[in-house]
């Protein structure tokens, strides 16, 4: 180690290992992985939005798995939990759709409309 | 590196271990593997995370879920439902953990929710293994910080501000004790870091060691470049098999990154670190006998002055300090003096490590700001005494310490308030007994154990204990007379003050503290030849009840022949044959038989 620069970009490398340890995280994304988002591809979505919030260096972002959301028809499900926010479910998420998630909802604060589960109930 | 999506911690202390938590985390990897979720789960062994009366524990993130008392047989359901489907496993989870489906953080559970963490706070949290996951948590930084934009004089000065006191039980202030050193000219100076803890029942250091061995060692590496020092010793005894594993990993990995060995930081300091290991004598906690066993002679203390920051290792200027009290430096120096000063009591800052045992729910490890009084660590941390009994009294200091009774429960813990009630801070053993523990036979357990480790140097230590513990033992088997008290008293002023080191001066301790709060206790063994706890077997007698149905089991059971009567009729027994093992008591089906 010869400068406190060079501890320092090792320290902020080594912390993405450990941000996962942090449960006091503003932004919540839940995946359903019951059986039914197992089989409908939850398993893709999961990686790809772990991914992508470590590609994009969201600290403030925790993706955790759930089960059985209970609307096994719209699997595979991913929530986004913001603070003052309410609540929004996305359905029939792909890897496709949850890099858009995090671009659009999670970075840039614009609910992704076409992918929720409003939007598919109003087309009903 | 690989990202996964999550993480889970399986505690890897001495406490935990011994309940098989190394086989707990195979299962976990192979299975793991099993259902080919390695890409995405990683397991990781911690340090200790304090709660280890609920141990083996095992913490999965990233919801940080606790899983309390673990078993090799629960680990398949967690693998295939809370890692793979995402459903926690609730009935394995930690009781106080959920409240109403939602997992609490651990920072909210009534243990942890009173504890201010600044020793331990990587403990449970980071691989110790892994230097890098130290450096993620700011590790090392503080020695960067000191080695490239401050002087040893202002090192020290941060130190002496912060008022750190030593944590190994003397309550010394660590920067008056580095200030000492730093000016004493030499071609050689040493750090030495005592990890030496001898106290039964005291485990604080060990944890320290065992979950984050890098703090010590940045910490070591800080006082030498205050004092002057280029070479360390971590003095840990042999008894704690993975905190010198542990250690010696970080020192290979602190010496590959270049934070330990030449030119650190560039600044042209050189500090080395080595480990030496002591074989287990209480005595070597002490700092003067202490540096005769590195020295590779017998571990015997020597009169001061010379102090060892004059006059130290090989002669040369000497700076020993706890593993609790080196664990705090690097914070204190990231965060200042003031940041140290916020927790904790005027004249004892900071926070403290205890180590929580004997009769009370949650043993384990706990970090509070001094100051916290002994009711709530006993009751609203510990969760007091398990079955309902009534709480007693508390040995603090260890062998060395006192007891404190229920009526001073009020008292905040500082070095002050518990040498003014006649015990002391000690390393931090906290020893809880209730109505079932003999005050007397307490003593004496402590005294057998300072007897056992006099050194045998000077005579006062060497025979007075063992006079005072044959004392004891005549009490115990009530053959004890009230002259034998008074003689215990004097026994301890004696010793006390004539005693060449601290070990001597503070073994009379629990004597004297018991038999001032405990005195009738001490009375009862003598005029009345009782126990009335009833733990002393020679004043015990067995005796059966009328709920005796004559059942004939312990006619059976009793090895002595000592229990008569006829079938269908309550039974006797012959106390002048009875040897006191309590069989007959085990086998009774209808309790009719007391201890009294």
């Amino acid at each position: 180690m010869k400068s406190l620069e060079e501890l320092k970009k090792l320290r902020d490398e080594s912390k993405k290992n450990l941000e996962m340890r942090d449960t006091n995280k503003k932004i919540r994304i839940v995946v359903g992985m019951a059986t039914c988002g197992i089989s409908a591809g939850a398993r893709p979505v999961l990686q790809t939005l772990i991914e992508e919030v470590d590609k994009n260096n969201l600290n403030d972002v925790q993706v955790v798995q759930t089960g059985c959301i209970g609307i096994c028809r719209y699997e595979p499900i991913v929530e986004v939990y913001k603070p003052g926010e309410e609540k929004v479910t996305y359905i029939f998420v792909d890897s496709r759709k949850a890099k858009r998630i995090i671009s659009e909802h999670i970075i840039n604060g614009n609910v992704v409309n076409e992918y929720t589960i409003g939007s598919e109930e109003k087309r009903k | 590196m690989a990202i996964f999506r999550s993480q889970v911690l399986v505690c890897g202390g001495t406490g935990c271990s011994s309940s098989n938590s190394a086989k707990i985390k195979e299962q976990f990897e192979s299975k793991i593997e099993e259902m080919s979720l390695d890409k995405e789960v990683q397991v990781i062994s911690t340090g200790c995370f304090g709660l280890c009366e609920e141990g083996p524990i095992v913490v999965v993130y990233p919801e940080g879920a606790f899983y309390n008392k673990m078993t090799v047989e629960k680990v398949d359901r967690i693998v295939e439902e809370h890692l793979y489907k995402g459903r926690l496993v609730k009935e394995y989870l930690y009781e106080d953990s959920i409240d109403e489906d939602i997992i609490k953080s651990l920072s909210e559970v009534d243990f942890y929710n009173k504890q201010k963490r600044v020793s331990l706070r990587n403990c449970g949290i980071i691989n110790p293994e892994d230097i890098r996951e130290y450096i993620a948590k700011d590790g090392y930084m503080a020695l960067g910080k000191a080695l490239t934009e401050m002087t040893p004089v202002e090192v020290i000065q941060v130190v002496k501000d912060s008022g750190i006191r030593g944590r190994g039980g003397g309550g010394f202030p660590t920067g008056v004790k580095w200030g000492f050193a730093a000016p004493n000219k030499a071609d050689q100076k040493y750090i030495i870091c005592n990890a030496d803890e001898g106290d039964p029942g005291a485990f604080m250091d060990r944890s320290i060691l065992e979950g984050d061995p890098h703090s010590v060692l940045e910490a070591m590496a800080i006082a030498g470049y205050a004092i002057g020092a280029t070479k360390g010793y971590v003095y840990v005894r042999a008894e704690y098999p993975i905190a010198v594993k542990r250690l010696e990993i970080a020192i290979d990995q602190a010496k590959k990154e270049g934070l330990l060995g030449k030119d650190i930081f560039g600044s042209g300091f050189d500090f080395d670190v080595e480990i030496r290991l002591g074989a287990g004598a209480f005595v070597c906690g002490e700092e003067t006998a202490l540096i005769a066993s590195i020295e590779g002679k017998r571990g015997m203390s020597r009169n001061k002055p010379p102090f060892p920051a004059n006059k130290g290792l090989w002669g040369k200027p000497t700076i020993i300090n706890n593993v609790e009290t080196l664990s705090n430096i690097p914070q204190i120096i990231n965060n200042g003096a003031e940041w140290f000063r916020s927790f904790g009591t005027e004249k004892s800052p900071g926070t403290k490590v205890f180590a929580l045992g004997g009769k009370i729910n949650n043993t384990g490890l706990v970090e509070i700001p001094m100051g916290t009084t002994l009711e709530e660590v006993i009751y609203d941390i510990g969760g007091g005494c398990p079955d309902g009994k009534q709480f007693k009294a508390v040995q603090t200091g260890g062998p060395s310490g006192g007891c404190i009774t229920r009526d001073h429960l009020k008292t905040p813990i500082d070095f002050d308030s518990l040498v003014e009630l006649g015990s002391m801070m000690g390393s931090g053993g906290m020893i809880v007994m209730d109505e079932d523990n003999c005050m007397v036979d307490v003593a004496r357990f402590f005294l057998d154990f300072t007897v056992d480790e006099s050194c045998g140097k000077c005579t006062p230590c060497r025979e007075g204990t063992k006079r005072m513990l044959e004392i004891l033992n005549k009490i115990v088997e009530g053959k004890g007379t009230l002259e034998d008290l008074d003689t215990l008293e004097e026994l301890s002023e004696t010793i006390k003050n004539t005693s060449l080191c601290g070990l001597g001066q503070t073994a009379p301790n629990p004597v004297i503290s018991t038999l001032k709060y405990f005195r009738d206790e001490y009375e009862a063994h003598v005029t009345s030849k009782t126990c009335p706890s009833g733990v002393c077997q020679a004043l015990l007698s067995y005796k059966i009840t009328d709920n005796c149905r004559g059942c004939t089991k312990c006619v059976r059971v009793c090895s002595v022949d000592a229990i008569s009567g006829k079938v269908k009729e309550v039974h006797e027994i012959d106390q002048d044959k009875c040897i006191k093992c309590g069989a007959c008591m085990e086998a009774c089906p209808f309790d009719a038989i007391i201890k009294k």
